[in-house]
């Protein structure tokens, strides 16, 4: 099947292209990578009568990684945001989740910001976004604002942005020292739409865990925060209760039925993957640990030799 | 600037598009799919077009030396990228037999920016047989298969082929970023292409096999 008719713009700056938006917002579709959005106009889902094809627009296909956050901007790929080194060691659930967003190809060509934009409760990133508590940059002709990740989605594929809005970049904010990250999930296939995803960010100070967050993919209406604090903050590695931790996921979530799993499956799914993200956190948090020891020792012996 | 048309009319838009080294400009409607853009406006006929929403991997085609979905790109957005499809794998046989630079580089220069070696017999500089342009390196007009062409042939990586181009440009992509990959990676190269006929096996030995084959004449064998 093939999109409807639309009228294509090409702007090649954020201004222009806001100007576009104040005049068509209600009847139009900001075009990044387009891996979500052409399949849909394909299927006419979806058909806008005019597209706002931003991939001309120049500035916003760089990744800032500052000491508080990894910044990306509206034209930044999956894949490139994947293999970017400082990112991955600033925040390594970054590329952690996105090998699991869809196929190499499609990572390609799909932004990540465009994939919060979609927001899509199936899509891994806007569950990252959450679990960072990260920021989406937003324009129009009438300014900027920055949306914290908990207000920026609404409901399912549905953000808070307005008619003349359009997302700019994101920033997922960087975690505490000692603390690890996992990601996992489930599909029938690989590269398909996940069952249930979970994302975990575990701090661990002296084998003793302080913080542990999760977040889900698939089996809440927005991508949500289970802060897992009160069962876990100040217990020791040895004792933590992982079973337990997944209970609560299980009873967090709200997943729905459909022609791929039942809601029960799903369920059992979120208590299995946390059980286990939580645990790969740790192990994570303990590695990383080391690796930053380590890294002070190769100092402190440079150092000592000079 | 930007760029508008009445959606009444249904305007045509020239479009220019550089594939496999060949320029074309043809005129197509802006909602004009990039896959629908090569088979329907340039006759370029070799890009398949399956499911149409990106799941099924057959109208792959590589934009500046990257696989991307032919049917889940513009073909007005395509113009800002070097497009190879499976029609501009194979390499003019003169190319294979006398000119191959020591270093593997088919054209130093690499006009069109997509950074690939000819290792994997990607051409940046030769249009395709038939399309009547000049063509200064396929004198011949003989042309040989690309390792992974060569490779699917011999492992029979294919029973109807309809999803073989997109098998074939992945895979050609893919093993230029990884020469010598594993059995489980090269399963994981091809995850995003469906064949219903060949269950995969001789799929994966295909890979395997083109990366042998790109190694051997690598050497200057």
């Amino acid at each position: 099947v093939k999109p409807s008719v639309f009228v294509h713009h090409a702007p090649r700056s954020v201004g222009e292209a806001l100007a576009v938006l104040a005049e068509h917002g209600h009847d139009a579709k900001v075009l990044a990578g387009g891996q979500s959005l052409i399949p849909i106009m394909n299927m006419r889902l979806a058909s806008p009568g005019h597209l706002l094809d931003i991939n001309r627009v120049v500035g916003l296909d760089t990744v800032e990684v500052t000491s508080e956050a990894v910044r990306i901007g509206a034209l930044v790929r999956h894949t490139q945001l994947e293999r970017h080194v400082e990112a991955f060691a600033a925040l390594p659930l970054l590329r952690r989740a996105l090998v699991n967003v869809a196929h190499p190809v499609i990572r390609n060509r799909g932004t990540t910001v465009g994939s919060l934009a979609h927001a899509d409760p199936s899509g891994e990133m806007p569950s990252v976004l959450a679990l960072t508590n990260g920021q989406v940059d937003v324009a129009s002709a009438r300014g900027t604002r920055t949306v914290e990740a908990a207000d920026f989605f609404l409901g399912p594929l549905e953000s808070c942005l307005e008619e003349d809005e359009m997302a700019t970049g994101a920033s997922f904010r960087r975690f505490p020292g000692g603390t690890g990250m996992a990601f996992a999930e489930s599909a029938r296939r690989r590269g398909d739409y996940a069952l249930a995803g979970v994302a975990a960010a575990v701090t661990v100070v002296d084998a003793v865990i302080t913080a542990a967050r999760v977040s889900f993919v698939s089996v809440t209406p927005t991508p949500d925060v289970l802060d897992l604090g009160d069962l876990l903050a100040g217990v020791g590695l040895q004792d933590a209760d992982w079973a337990k931790a997944a209970r609560l996921a299980s009873e967090h979530v709200d997943p729905e039925s459909d022609i791929h799993a039942s809601a029960a499956y799903r369920r059992m799914l979120v208590g299995v993957l946390t059980a286990r993200v939580l645990a790969e956190a740790v192990a994570d948090a303990s590695a990383r640990a080391l690796g930053e020891a380590a890294a002070i020792d190769a100092a402190d012996a440079l150092a000592q030799g000079a | 600037m930007t760029e508008t048309m009445s959606p009444d009319a249904e305007a045509l838009l020239e479009i220019t598009l550089r594939v496999n080294g060949v320029v074309y400009t043809a005129r197509a409607p802006a909602r004009r799919l990039l896959s629908d853009f090569l088979r329907h406006e340039l006759r370029l006929t070799g890009t398949h077009v399956g499911c149409e929403h990106g799941v099924c991997g057959a109208c792959t085609v590589l934009a500046d030396g990257s696989p991307i979905r032919s049917c889940l790109m513009f073909a007005l957005t395509a113009q800002d990228y070097a497009i190879t499809t499976v029609e501009g794998l194979a390499q003019p046989v003169e190319r294979v037999e006398g000119t191959r630079d020591s270093d593997g580089m088919d054209d130093p220069d690499d006009p069109d920016g997509t950074g690939n070696s000819g290792g994997m017999g990607l051409r940046a500089d030769h249009g395709t047989v038939d399309n009547g342009t000049a063509d200064k390196g396929a004198g011949t007009g003989r042309f040989t298969m690309s390792p992974v062409q060569q490779a699917f042939i011999e492992c029979h990586g294919l029973q109807c082929g309809f999803c073989t181009p997109g098998f074939l440009t992945a895979v050609t992509a893919y093993l230029l970023e990884n020469p010598d990959p594993t059995e489980t990676e090269a399963r994981e190269a091809i995850s995003g292409n469906l064949c219903r006929c060949t269950g995969y096996q001789n799929v994966v030995r295909s890979v395997l096999r083109a990366a042998e084959i790109a190694r051997e004449r690598g050497t200057g064998r």
